[in-house]
C-alpha cells in the first residue's frame, strides 16, 4: 500500500528561483532562508519519496482566467515548466505517475471532491520553486512529483476549511492505492505578503508565525477565518497559506514536528518551512 | 443585476481580484497573458496600439498600457500576476509596484520590508522549536 511519510511546506517566491540560478544563495540576504532549508532537505534525502504531491497555485501559465478550476490534479506522464513571459530558461520536465494521479481523481470524486483533471499541465514557479529549494536545481529530478493546482489569483478562492478537507480526502485517497510507493506533500505559497495597493509591502511576523504553529498542532485554528479575515491579516496574497492546510489535512492529527523555519523578508514575503512526520 | 458587497471590500489600501474587477478587466488580461509567448511579446513591441485593438483593449486601459503605466493598470483592474508578464521584462518589479502605490522610492519600499527583520531570532527563540542559524 500506498504510505504517506509527510509533509513539507515551502514558500514558492519568483526570486527564490533566480537567487538558486544566480548562485546567491550564500549571500547576507538570502543565506538565513536558504540554510534554514537544510534541516527539511535532509529528512527528505531519508525520507527518499517516490512521489511527491505539491499543492500550489498557477499564476497565469497553465490556467487563464478564462477556465480557472478551484482545484486540478495532473493526471499526466510528464509535466513542463515554460516561459511565464520573463524569458526565463525553463527547468527539466518532471515526470508524473499517471496511475496514482487517476487513482487520486477517483477516489477525491468519490468522496465529494469534484476536481478538475488534466491531461497536459505547466507548472509555474509556484510548482518549481519549493521543489528547486528542496532538491537543488538538477537536469533530472529524483523523485516523480503530481501538480495539485488550488485557484488562489481570482476570488471566489476556496474556504481553508475546504482546504482542510480536501486535505483529509486526499490522505485518504493515497492510504487506498494498492502500489507500494512512498509519498510525501509539499504544501506552497504564502506566507503573508500583499503584492499590489496602497497595502502593499505587508509583512504580519506575529500571524506567520501563528500560523505555523497552529498548522502543526491544531490546524481547525484556521478554518476559522474568513478569506476576508485572513486576508485583512496575511495580505491579498498571503491567502496562499490555504494550500498548508491541503498538506496537513492528509497527515495524522498527531504528525511530528521535525523541522520549523521562518524569514522575513525575502522579497514582499514571510517565507515558512514546516517538515511534518506521519 | 447587482454585484454583491464582500467584506474584504472594507480592507483599506486593497483591491481583492474577484469576478467583478476580472469580469470588467478580461479583456486586458487577456492581452497580458499572451505575453508568456515570445512572439506575442514581440508583436506587441512592434506596434502596442495595434496589439491592444486586436484584443479590444481600449480607452483609459489603452492609454495605460501605451504609457506603461502600471500603476494606472493595477487600479484599472489589472491582475498583478498578468501584469508581471508585461512589467518585469521591462524593467518594473513588483516592488516598484507596490512602492509607487504608497507614492514611495523602491529604495524605502525595501528599507521598510527589512524592518520585519529585526529582532526574529529572538521572537523565534521565545516561541522555541525554530531552526535559528
Amino acid at each position: 500500500m500506498a504510505r504517506l511519510l509527510g509533509g513539507v511546506t515551502s514558500s514558492h517566491i519568483p526570486a527564490v528561483g533566480n537567487a538558486i540560478a544566480n548562485g546567491l544563495t550564500q549571500e547576507y540576504y538570502w543565506k538565513r532562508f536558504f540554510d534554514g532549508y537544510e534541516p527539511a532537505k535532509a529528512w527528505l534525502k531519508q525520507a527518499a519519496p517516490d512521489v511527491i504531491i505539491v499543492v500550489y497555485n498557477d499564476h497565469g501559465l497553465n490556467f487563464f482566467l478564462d477556465k480557472c478550476p478551484t482545484f486540478a490534479l495532473g493526471c499526466a506522464d510528464i509535466y513542463e515548466n515554460a516561459d511565464e513571459g520573463w524569458g526565463l530558461k525553463p527547468v527539466a520536465p518532471f515526470q508524473g505517475d499517471a496511475e496514482f494521479s487517476w487513482h487520486l481523481a477517483e477516489s477525491l470524486v468519490e468522496q465529494e471532491f469534484d476536481i478538475c483533471t488534466c491531461q497536459e499541465m505547466k507548472v509555474d514557479h509556484g510548482f518549481v520553486n519549493p521543489i528547486r529549494a528542496l532538491y537543488g536545481t538538477l537536469e533530472k529530478w529524483p523523485v516523480k512529483a503530481i501538480p495539485l493546482a488550488v485557484n488562489t489569483v481570482q476570488h471566489p478562492v476556496p474556504t481553508a476549511a475546504r482546504c482542510l478537507k480536501l486535505g483529509r480526502a486526499l490522505g485518504k485517497a493515497i492510504a487506498s492505492y494498492p502500489e507500494d510507493i512512498k509519498v510525501v506533500i509539499f504544501g506552497t505559497g504564502g506566507l503573508s505578503h500583499q503584492l499590489q495597493g496602497e497595502r502593499a509591502g505587508l509583512i504580519d511576523v506575529d500571524f506567520d508565525l501563528e500560523c505555523i504553529e497552529k498548522i502543526a498542532t491544531e490546524p481547525e485554528w484556521m478554518t476559522r477565518f474568513s478569506n476576508s479575515e485572513i486576508m485583512a491579516r496575511a495580505g491579498t496574497e498571503g491567502i496562499e497559506t490555504i494550500m498548508w492546510l491541503v498538506m496537513r489535512g492528509a497527515l495524522r492529527d498527531d504528525a511530528k514536528v521535525i523541522h520549523k523555519h521562518y524569514h522575513a523578508p525575502i522579497s514582499n514575503t514571510g517565507a515558512g518551512v514546516l517538515v511534518l512526520e506521519n | 443585476m447587482v454585484w454583491k458587497k464582500h467584506a474584504y471590500e472594507d480592507i483599506p489600501g486593497t483591491y481583492v481580484f474577484d469576478g467583478k474587477i476580472a469580469h470588467e478587466s478580461y479583456a486586458i488580461n487577456k492581452m497580458l497573458y499572451t505575453f508568456n509567448d515570445e512572439k506575442c511579446r514581440d508583436e506587441f513591441q512592434a506596434d502596442p496600439a495595434a496589439y491592444c485593438d486586436k484584443f479590444g483593449v481600449k480607452g483609459k486601459l489603452k492609454e495605460t498600457v501605451l504609457k506603461k503605466d502600471f500603476l494606472g493598470m493595477l487600479r484599472l483592474g489589472c491582475n498583478i500576476y498578468y501584469m508581471a508578464k508585461m512589467a518585469i521584462p521591462r524593467g518594473t518589479s513588483v516592488q516598484d509596484a507596490g512602492a509607487a502605490f504608497q507614492g514611495i522610492s523602491t529604495e524605502e519600499f525595501q528599507k521598510k520590508l527589512l524592518k520585519k527583520r529585526e529582532g526574529l531570532e529572538e521572537k523565534l527563540a521565545k516561541i522555541g522549536g525554530y531552526w535559528n542559524g
